[in-house]
């Protein structure tokens, strides 16, 4: 039977493939952050609380744009929803656990972490479940380290890019290859599009509740266009 | 906005995100998650991201842009092509940053 030690670096590698596309992420997001006249602490704290790139983004954008904080907050959450999703997907494998293993366990939980644990989980194998948290502390903590220190490095080199080069294009290109993989099927397509559609429609609306308004109207769209009942589930 | 209020908006934005993350890990055990939110959770990432993309290629100056003088729908067209084709970060954003240089060196 594998040690502890041993998940915990089978975690790790199972990351590693994903890191190149996250360090990237990270660099954006700290010139970004000090783009749009944060500190370099808050710059960093932003990335060390939030530890989630897409949603720091839409933050950063909104701050730019001088949105109240209770949309940016609300902005924040509904861009994050899916965590919710992750967390219900991995709730059955963490319940043997206590507090002081859940509560550090839910920080770590990102996308690339949800995903290799959860195909080990399910279809490792009784093996698979054998010290499963130590599998998921090790990818967390290695996309946690990944992240803080690619942010690092944007926020240092911020102040140093010269501006004129439309560096924030950088962001919707980034969300591009994260959309991608989002389109698994017809139903999936509707809610991009109406998505897509209604928050540029409403770019203009009051108070900057277009993302919100946008992605509601998405997931609405999507579950329309979707007769199935929560048969496929784990699929 | 004020210095109080942006320290308390990243604040609020890292709690509320890690209660999302927290969520049914913590109440699973006494709370099923409702089918019609299951349901609607799995839209989230194509909505969401869907509607951080769109609106930043076709009205990049708070105006609606559909022609070729909108340079950065052309890019993100191509940038596009090669997202679904690679799925690769890095690729894509060469390629976008790339194709958006080089149309603004040429207007």
């Amino acid at each position: 039977m594998a040690t502890r030690r041993e998940v915990f670096g089978a975690g790790i590698t199972s990351v590693l493939p994903m890191l190149p596309g996250i360090a990237p992420f990270g660099v954006i997001a700290g010139l970004t952050a000090i783009g749009t006249g944060l500190s370099t602490t808050q710059a960093m704290v932003t990335s060390g609380l939030i530890f989630a790139g897409a949603s720091q983004l839409a933050m950063l954008q909104l701050i730019a744009d001088g949105a109240i904080p209770a949309v940016i907050l609300l902005t924040v959450m509904t861009v994050n929803l899916r965590f919710a999703m992750y967390s219900a997907s991995l709730a059955p494998h963490f319940q043997h656990l206590g507090r002081g293993w859940r509560f550090p366990l839910a920080y770590l939980l990102v996308d690339q972490n949800y995903a290799t644990s959860i195909q080990r989980f399910l279809h490792g194998g009784p093996d698979g479940r054998v010290h499963g948290h130590w599998f998921y502390l090790g990818g967390g903590v290695t996309l946690w380290l990944t992240w803080q220190t690619s942010t690092a490095v944007g926020v240092f080199m911020g102040a140093n890019v010269p501006s004129g080069l439309s560096l924030d294009f950088a962001i919707p290109l980034v969300f591009m290859v994260l959309l991608v993989p989002a389109l698994r099927d017809r139903a999936h397509v509707i809610a991009a599009v109406t998505g897509g559609l209604v928050a540029t429609l409403a770019a203009d609306m009051p108070l900057h509740l277009g993302i919100v308004a946008g992605a509601l109207s998405g997931i609405a769209a999507g579950m329309m266009s979707d007769p199935r009942t929560d048969q496929d589930r784990d699929s | 906005m004020s210095e109080t209020a942006l320290w308390l908006t990243i604040l609020g934005a890292g709690f509320g995100t890690w209660l999302l993350r927290l969520s049914f890990i913590e109440t699973w055990q006494w709370l099923s998650v409702p089918p019609l939110l299951d349901r609607a959770l799995r839209y989230v990432p194509a909505a969401v991201m869907a509607a951080l993309v769109v609106p930043a290629l076709v009205r990049p100056e708070s105006v609606v842009d559909l022609s070729p003088d909108n340079l950065r729908l052309l890019a993100g067209i191509v940038a596009a092509l090669v997202a679904w084709l690679t799925r690769n970060v890095l690729l894509t954003l060469a390629v976008g940053m790339g194709v958006l240089w080089a149309l603004q060196g040429l207007g």
